[in-house]
């Protein structure tokens, strides 16, 4: 018997995975017994959504991308009811040497897309559950410490602080009562690592929390989700419920004298949360800002007892590790890097999506070997890492290996896993206006030169983007980073100006050329570009209409043209122009 | 608020501020009070208030801190313009200024009529399909101004069929 699986996480649903559900829903109606169907999470090949695999029996099996609810009649037709390949339709085709999951060591995404996630059971018969229980029945508490301190994890939120040695802290802490949190308030733009794993595979996180609540001597937990993935919070919901039931959560667990429970919280939408200590403040209710630190939540944290908050890709290697061993984990990485990361690809790579790496495999093995390159085969120019904290990388320093400390010395950061590749068709001066914009929207207010101090610099850089910045601007921006960075408390403000420093270090010839020559290089920054009609104009008159300065000459079905004098380079014909007739230089 | 007409609002579920007895329910009694009515309304932060003996001021402080809660009701028709990196290198700022131009609405802006609503959201997920808008509950990805129209004006459409 086949069975058909269809991709369902957030990004198969916003594809219209759904509908494709349906259509095989009414297919088994017309063919009843003619296959299984089965719902599962994001493989991460987001770039073919919607995506199905038919199973036929346990070793073959095939992809296949793009597909729609037209499709799937044919798709039933000759690959179920028959053995035929629509070679056209296939996800992963035969003759692409570049294959997009052998390039990949997959540890924390084991069983994303290819189990239910809906179903603890298939979790089970994965090996799930397994680590828990060695670590509960087989091992003291201290065991399974060094045994994660031996396997070199380290926090996969950004942070990067060893987990071993942070279990350790809280473990050692006084209090009657101590803390699990998982933080799952994944708020980089262009980051959805942790998303895909709650949606893909929550039992994974689930057990790793109850693994860390046994290491510490907790019995309390909380996931701390953003509202924003109501499908995450679902299906963590529905494995919590499961768990129970099957006693993994709950009393008396393995029949040891060991107890845990999880709840949620839902985020209510604030980056800043993701900073331990206003997590902390969110989940009592407050405004999420961050506190001093020490003391360190290992020790005050919520409520004021110990808690220790780790990252949802931390905790789903941690099952891994306690079944297969500390050393097994070691084996994979670098020096100081040890083990895997998911990477979230975005941008203008041909495959974006997630992808799972051993550390000390380099940025250009994962876009032009796993990601099979830039989009159109435009020049690559550079990646950006790390979200609103982390930096760009510029292409020629891409041969630099995946490792924490190799990466910070190019003054980006690992960061939670975000990559955001970027072509020739990309402003850098643009991008860094765009994290600082975000930093300066979600700065809590607390410090006053995060709260203004970015504010400045976000006005230098819009200054720099219409054409109207001056040398000095740099050198303000570059003072004013230093002191955001000193005078801040938290994570957030530390980082922020990091996309501004690094772009300015990498791409200081682009700032220069809006400063100096006003132009954009990448054409953008829309303010200082020359809009001009080609001749692919008919003069359907709509641009000329759209213009607020009548700037647009031209009669009816005619070429027009735009009176440069008179145009305020608001970009409205562009965007009116059902013709691509407008074109910015 | 009196006694009385705190009695007379309709309730949403209050017993999640019972929930485990401990502070820290004001989140979750707010995201239910907008589940139910589509926004915070100065009502349901008195009657919060009134029931958790918290000042009405320090709600609205937690209410104005967090993106998620709203303190106006929303448009019938709610426009969210990806605005997370990928959509943003792909070009999410001229599908923004479509939208503008269309529905003469600026972000966080509902139309007059109260049909349309336009907000700027981050990444909601769908990087591949780059840039995307969300309308309702619809997602419209690879989108162009030219297609984006089109899509608009069919909602226009219905919009005056309804009437």
């Amino acid at each position: 018997m086949k069975t058909v699986k269809v991709g369902l996480g957030t990004c198969g649903i916003s594809a219209g995975g759904e509908k494709v559900y349906k259509a095989f829903q009414e297919e088994l109606k017309e063919h009843p017994n003619a296959f299984v169907l089965k719902e599962t999470g994001c493989i991460g090949m987001c770039y073919s959504e919607v995506l199905i695999e038919i199973e036929n029996g346990a070793d073959s099996s095939v992809f296949y991308g793009e597909v729609t609810p037209e499709r799937v009649g044919e798709i039933v037709e000759k690959t179920i009811l028959s053995d035929d390949t629509i070679e056209d339709w296939l996800a992963v085709k035969k003759d692409n040497t570049k294959n997009f999951l052998e390039n990949q060591t997959r540890i924390v995404l084991r069983n994303c897309g290819i189990i239910d996630p809906g179903s603890i059971d298939e979790y089970i018969e994965k090996g799930g559950y397994e680590g828990a229980k060695k670590a509960l029945t087989t091992m003291t508490p201290d065991d399974v410490i060094q045994d994660v301190i031996k396997s070199g994890l380290k926090g996969r939120g950004g942070g990067g602080f060893p987990t071993g040695v942070k279990w350790n802290f809280t473990k050692g802490a006084k209090g009657d009562q101590k803390y699990i949190i998982c933080n799952a308030d994944e708020g980089d733009p262009g980051a959805f690592m942790d998303r895909s794993v709650l949606e893909g595979d929550p039992n994974a996180v689930l057990e790793g929390m109850i693994i860390a609540g046994y290491a510490i001597g907790a019995d309390a937990s909380y996931i701390y989700c953003r509202a924003e993935y109501p499908k995450a919070i679902a299906r963590l919901r529905q494995a919590i419920a499961q768990a129970k039931k099957k006693n993994f959560l709950g009393d008396n667990i393995f029949g040891t004298d060991f107890s845990f429970n999880i709840k949620i919280k839902e985020g209510a939408g604030a980056f800043v949360c993701g900073e331990e200590t206003a997590l902390i403040a969110s989940i009592e209710g407050k405004r999420g800002m961050p506190k001093f630190r020490p003391p360190f939540p290992a020790i005050s944290g919520l409520w004021g007892k110990p808690t220790n908050i780790n990252n949802v890709e931390t905790f789903a290697n941690v099952p891994w590790i306690i079944l297969k061993g500390g050393d097994a984990y070691a084996a994979y990485g670098t020096d100081d890097s040890k083990g895997t990361k998911v990477f979230a690809m975005a941008g203008k790579v041909k495959r974006t999506g997630l992808v799972e790496v051993p550390m000390g495999c380099s940025i250009n093995e994962i876009i032009f070997d796993v990601c099979d390159g830039i989009v159109d085969d435009k020049k690559f120019k550079a990646v950006q890492m790390g979200g609103p904290s982390g930096g760009c990388i510029p292409a020629d320093q891409c041969d630099v290996k995946i490792d924490y400390k190799e990466i910070n010395k190019t003054g980006a950061i690992m960061g939670s896993g975000g990559m955001v590749v970027m072509d020739e068709t990309t402003c850098m001066v643009d991008v860094a206006k765009f994290f600082l914009s975000f930093t300066q929207d979600e700065s809590c207010g607390k410090c006053t030169f995060c709260r203004i101090g970015t504010k400045r610099m976000l006005e230098i850089l819009e200054r720099i983007t219409i054409g109207e910045g001056t040398m000095e601007d740099l050198d303000n921006l570059e003072e004013l980073s230093g002191q955001i960075k000193n005078a801040s408390l938290c994570g957030l403000g530390q980082t922020a100006p990091n996309p501004v420093l690094t772009t300015m270090k990498y791409f200081k010839d682009e700032y220069i050329a809006h400063i100096q020559d006003k132009k954009c290089p990448a054409h953008v920054c829309s303010a200082i570009l020359e809009y001009t009609i080609n001749d692919a104009c008919t003069g359907c008159t709509i641009c000329a209409k759209a213009c607020p300065t009548d700037a647009i000459l031209g009669d009816k079905k005619e070429l027009h043209i735009i009176e440069q004098d008179k145009c305020i380079k608001c970009g409205k014909c562009f965007t009116v122009c059902r013709f691509d007739a407008v074109v910015k230089d | 608020m009196s006694q009385q007409q705190s009695d007379n609002f309709k309730p949403f579920n209050v017993d999640l501020w019972k929930y485990d007895g401990q502070e820290g329910a004001l989140i979750p009694l707010l995201q239910s009070a907008q589940d139910t009515y589509g926004y915070i309304s100065e009502k349901a932060i008195d009657y919060i208030a009134h029931i958790t003996g918290i000042p009405a001021a320090d709600i609205y402080g937690v209410v104005t801190f967090y993106a998620q809660f709203r303190t106006k009701p929303l448009g019938k028709y709610v426009v969210k313009v990806c605005n997370g990196t990928a959509c943003h290198v792909n070009g999410a700022k001229p599908i923004g200024d479509t939208i503008t131009d269309e529905l003469s609405i600026s972000y966080d802006e509902t139309s007059d009529d109260g049909n349309f609503t336009l907000l700027s959201v981050a990444c909601i997920g769908c990087c591949s399909l780059a840039p995307v808008i969300l309308i309702n509950d619809e997602t419209y990805g690879r989108l162009t101004s030219p297609k984006l129209r089109k899509i608009l004006r069919q909602y226009k459409r219905k919009v005056k069929e309804e009437k």
